[in-house]
Formats: structure tokens, sequence, C-alpha cells
């Protein structure tokens, strides 16, 4: 149980921290911002490979969570870089 | 088993050095000139995170395949989309990532959990991942414009009735089945259950409130993220997932309030049943004007603002109008693009579109930046864009979006404004705005009508 508490711990001092951080961010940024972070909760792979495979089921289930994971990191890291690219000072 | 300790202890070290990377790379990401370098970072702690977690994965198979078909399918996705369609890809990656933590509760719930704690964590994880994932792609439809289903019809109502009931069933769930053990027939309703509440969840809510749906369903992926960490003892998806949430919650916040509403009134209520008072009805003549007679007031303009709404996006207008800022300040003239952070389908969806269109970010300017200054501006030009220029919002106390910040554009010496028909903006009020002494209508395509001016600017 006491681990639990040090991962809450972890969780909302992360959450606080997250807030603190991009508490201005300029509209411009609004959309890049969301799709990078969207490709940030692709940590879910990580997630996805320590997944056991003792069943059929569950090798099923590794599978489809690594493979969309992995959508979601590459596809949100590329459309976000190709978004940023085109913003241009005068 | 020291081995096996060691590279335990060995991985979360990297865990927590790349959770800094995360760290410093979103934070990075929210200036402008550090913004490419942030998603940089990123992706790095990204790369860093799984390559110490593959050193020891189970099944190497399964895992080689699946980043294999997944790395395919998100690059090909991202590399061939075209820049307008990216509200809906970003709702449909961010309803992938739910999905992911979706199936990784279930498989964890297989896993037999030992604690009730873990029971909740995985009951919780579930609910959240999975209307990530069907909240998203009912989103997408949305937004691609490929789902049409009236708010009031029966399959909407149903649907809303199943994610209320999607909600009960989890409470319940948690609160008294994990007093015994939870069976597998129950888990599977669940699972079915948050599906379809997922997509009860978005299917009522109308297209113009979609920037904040969106902003709170990428929270939802990285609360969903995070959940997965406790679930996994896992300290760098709860890093990761925790950023994620806090920065979709912000800019949920961000949205709300450039509506002046409550998160609760968007998702629960939506504007037809927020006010029942009726808006004015202005009446007075609507001045038409002509692309020629445009082109002479604008010729003879000094300062021009610009306002682009979702009907640019839908025109495809964005090059038009920018060819036509660089014809305006060829000719003298000083332009500027106010850009309402409630404006279009996604927040900052119109400077994705301009940016697109090679408009420099620095030309763009926010309500807050120009209002004040509202008077100087001698044509303000309103493309596709309606209730986020709508005076009622600051002159009629009895309106439904009174107290909304607006981009003031009826203090302008002249407006005009460029729409298809007199229809009521997404609010469904009336803008007094289109009878004012001072407003020009200029009828049709907003892509056409544009054009017209410039090749009036070249001749």
């Amino acid at each position: 149980m006491e681990v639990y508490v040090l991962l809450g711990f972890v969780l909302i001092l992360s959450i606080y921290l997250g807030l603190e951080l991009i508490s201005k961010v300029p509209s411009t940024l609004h959309t890049p911002l969301m799709s990078g972070a969207n490709a940030i909760s692709g940590i879910a792979l990580v997630g996805a490979l320590v997944l056991s495979s003792d069943t059929q089921l569950q090798e099923i289930l590794a599978l489809l969570a690594i493979t969309f994971a992995s959508i979601n990191v590459f596809g949100g890291y590329l459309v976000t870089n190709r978004m940023l690219k085109m913003f241009k000072k005068k | 088993m020291d081995i096996i300790n060691n590279i335990t202890a060995f991985q979360n070290v990297v865990y927590i050095f790349s959770s800094i990377l995360f760290i410093s790379g979103i934070k990075m990401l929210g200036k402008e000139d550090t913004a490419v370098k942030g998603n940089f970072l990123s992706a790095l702690a990204m790369f860093i995170a799984v390559s110490v977690t593959i050193i020891n994965v189970v099944n190497p198979l399964i895992v080689l395949i699946g980043i294999l078909i997944g790395a395919s399918i998100g690059s090909l996705i991202a590399l061939r989309v075209k820049m307008t369609s990216i509200p809906e890809m970003v709702a449909l990656f961010n309803g992938f990532g739910g999905l992911a933590t979706f199936f990784i509760a279930w498989s964890e719930f297989n896993a037999t959990p030992d604690n009730v704690f873990q029971y909740v964590v995985i009951m919780l994880t579930t609910y959240i991942g999975g209307v990530t994932f069907s909240g998203s792609i009912i989103a997408y439809g949305k937004l691609s414009e490929k789902l049409k289903i009236e708010k009031n019809s029966i399959i909407t109502k149903l649907f809303t009735t199943l994610f209320y009931l999607s909600i009960l069933f989890l409470i319940y769930s948690i609160g008294f089945t994990q007093l015994i053990v939870l069976p597998t027939d129950f888990f599977t309703i669940l699972l079915i259950l948050t599906l379809l509440g997922g997509i009860g969840f978005v299917l009522p809510i109308g297209g113009g409130d979609m920037p904040v749906v969106i902003s709170l369903l990428n929270s939802f992926s990285g609360i969903a993220a995070a959940f997965a960490g406790l679930l996994l003892l896992n300290n760098v998806l709860i890093v990761a997932g925790s950023l994620v949430g806090a920065s979709g919650l912000i800019l949920t916040i961000i949205m709300a309030k450039a509506m002046n509403r409550s998160i609760g009134n968007i998702l629960f209520v939506g504007y037809a049943s927020s006010s029942s008072s009726s808006s004015s009805q202005e009446t007075g003549e609507v001045k038409p004007i002509n692309v020629s007679d445009a082109y002479l007031i604008l010729e003879n303009a000094s300062s021009v603002l610009v306002i682009p709404g979702y009907g640019m996006a839908v025109a495809q207008a964005q090059h038009v109008v920018r060819e036509l800022g660089e014809l305006l300040e060829e000719n003298g003239t000083e332009v500027k693009y106010g850009i309402h952070p409630v404006a279009g389908r996604m927040p900052g969806h119109m400077n994705v579109l301009l940016a697109e269109a090679n408009v420099p970010y620095d030309v763009l300017v926010e309500p807050d930046d120009v209002n004040p200054s509202m008077d100087t501006v001698d044509v303000a030009i309103v493309i596709g864009a309606n209730d986020v220029v709508n005076p009622s919002a600051t002159e009629e106390p009895g309106s439904p979006i009174y107290g909304m910040p607006i981009i003031e554009v009826h203090n302008a010496r002249t407006v005009f404004v460029l729409k298809r028909s007199m229809s009521a903006g997404f609010a469904g009020v009336q803008n007094p705005l289109f009878f004012k002494q001072n407003t020009r209508m200029l009828f049709g395509d907003a892509k056409e009508s544009i054009g017209g001016l410039v090749s009036e600017f070249k001749e």
C-alpha cells in the first residue's frame, strides 16, 4: 500500500508541475502544444511493453496496446514537428 | 535474481532521467522560440524510456510487430495528412493513446490483481482510456464532417443515456463489487458500457464547442496514462501522463474562459438550453457591398484587421487571405490578424491555418491586444466568424453569449463581414453587428470574394 501513496504523491506533484509550467501559453502554440502533449500521452507504450502475456487474450491485448500506442507516438511527434516548422516570424 | 533487480533499478534511474527530459520538453513547447526543440526533447525522452524498457521484455516478437505496424501507420498518416485536417488528426491520435491504456487495463484485469486498490485503478483506467478512445473517434467524425447527427435526434439521446448509465455502473463497480471478487462478466459489461458511454459523452456537443472537448479529451488521455502508471507501478508513465493531463486541463480552461462559460455548461447543457431569454430581434437594413466598392475602401485604408473564423477554414480561404494581406501591405496598409481563442474547431485552429499559408505569427494578435485600439482600425474584415465578433456579448445582458470576451470589431471605422447568408452563428444568436451603421455585408463564398479583391488590387 505504501508504494501507492508514494506514486500518488508523484502523480499530484507532476500535475502541479505541469500546471505551473504551461500556465501562460501563447495562442499560436495552442495546437502544437496539444498535439505535442498528445504524443507524450503515447508513453502508454512503455506500459504496453511490460504487460505479461500468459494467455492468448493477454498476448492479443499487448499487441494491440503496443500498436495503437506506437501510432500515437510516431504520428503525434511527426505531426507536431511538421506543424511547428510552418510557424515563421516575420 | 540479482541481475533482474539490477536491471529494474537501472530502468528506474533512466526513467527519472527521461521524466526530466519530458518536463523540459513540455516547458519549451510552450514558448515560440523553443517549441521545435521542446518537441524534439520530448521525443528523445520517449525514445530513451522505450529503449530501456525493451531490454527485458517478455515477448520480443509481439513488441517488434506492434511497434513496426504502429510506426508505419502513424508516420504515414502524419506525413500524408493535409494541414487543414489537423484537428481531426489530433483527435484520432489522441483516441489511439486512450485505446492503448484501455487495453493495458483490460490485460491487467486478466493478470488477476491481488488487492482492492488495483481493482479500483483498473476500472478507472479502463473507463478514462475507453471514453477517451470512443469520444475521440466521435470528435474525429464531427471534425472531418463525416458524422452528422442532430443534437436532438433519438440516437444522440440514446447514447447520452448510455453515458450516464456508464458512469453509474462505474461508481457501482468501484463501490460494491470490489468487496467480493470481481466476476469477468461484470468487467465485460464495464468494457462495453465504457466505449458506448464515450460516444454519448461527445455526441451531443456541438461543433463550436469542439475546442473545449478536444482539449479535455487530450487531458483525459494523459490522465489515463498516469493511472496506467499507478497500475504498473511505473513512474515515467505517471510523470509524463500527468504533464499531458495538466496541459490539456489548462487548454480546456483557456477555451472555456474564452467563451465565458463553465466547463460543465459546455459539456452537459449546450447553448440552446443555457438561456431561455430571447435575444433581441434587431431589425434594420443590412447594407450589402460588392467587391469593387470594397476594394475602393480597402485601397484607402491605412490599417486593416482581419478576423478569421471557422468559415475561412471551410472555404479554404487562408491562402487568398494571405495574398490580400501582402497586397495591402505593398499598398502601405498595416495588416494584422485578430485571433479569438475559440475561433475554429480546436485550440489555435486559425493560427495553424494562417501558418500554413505563410502568415508570420507575429502579426497575429489576441483580443486583449487589439480591442483597446480598435477605433484606430480603418477596416475590420470578418471572414466566416460570427459569435466571436457578436456585440451582444458586451451590449445585451439578456443574450446567451453575454459576457463572452469578443473581438470588438463594431468599434472599428468600417466592418466588412464576409458571409454566405444571414444565418445565425453556432450559438444560434442573431448578430446585431450585421445591422450596425458601419457594417457592410459582402455576401458569397469567402474564397471567391477575397479572390475578387485580390484581382482588383492586381489590376
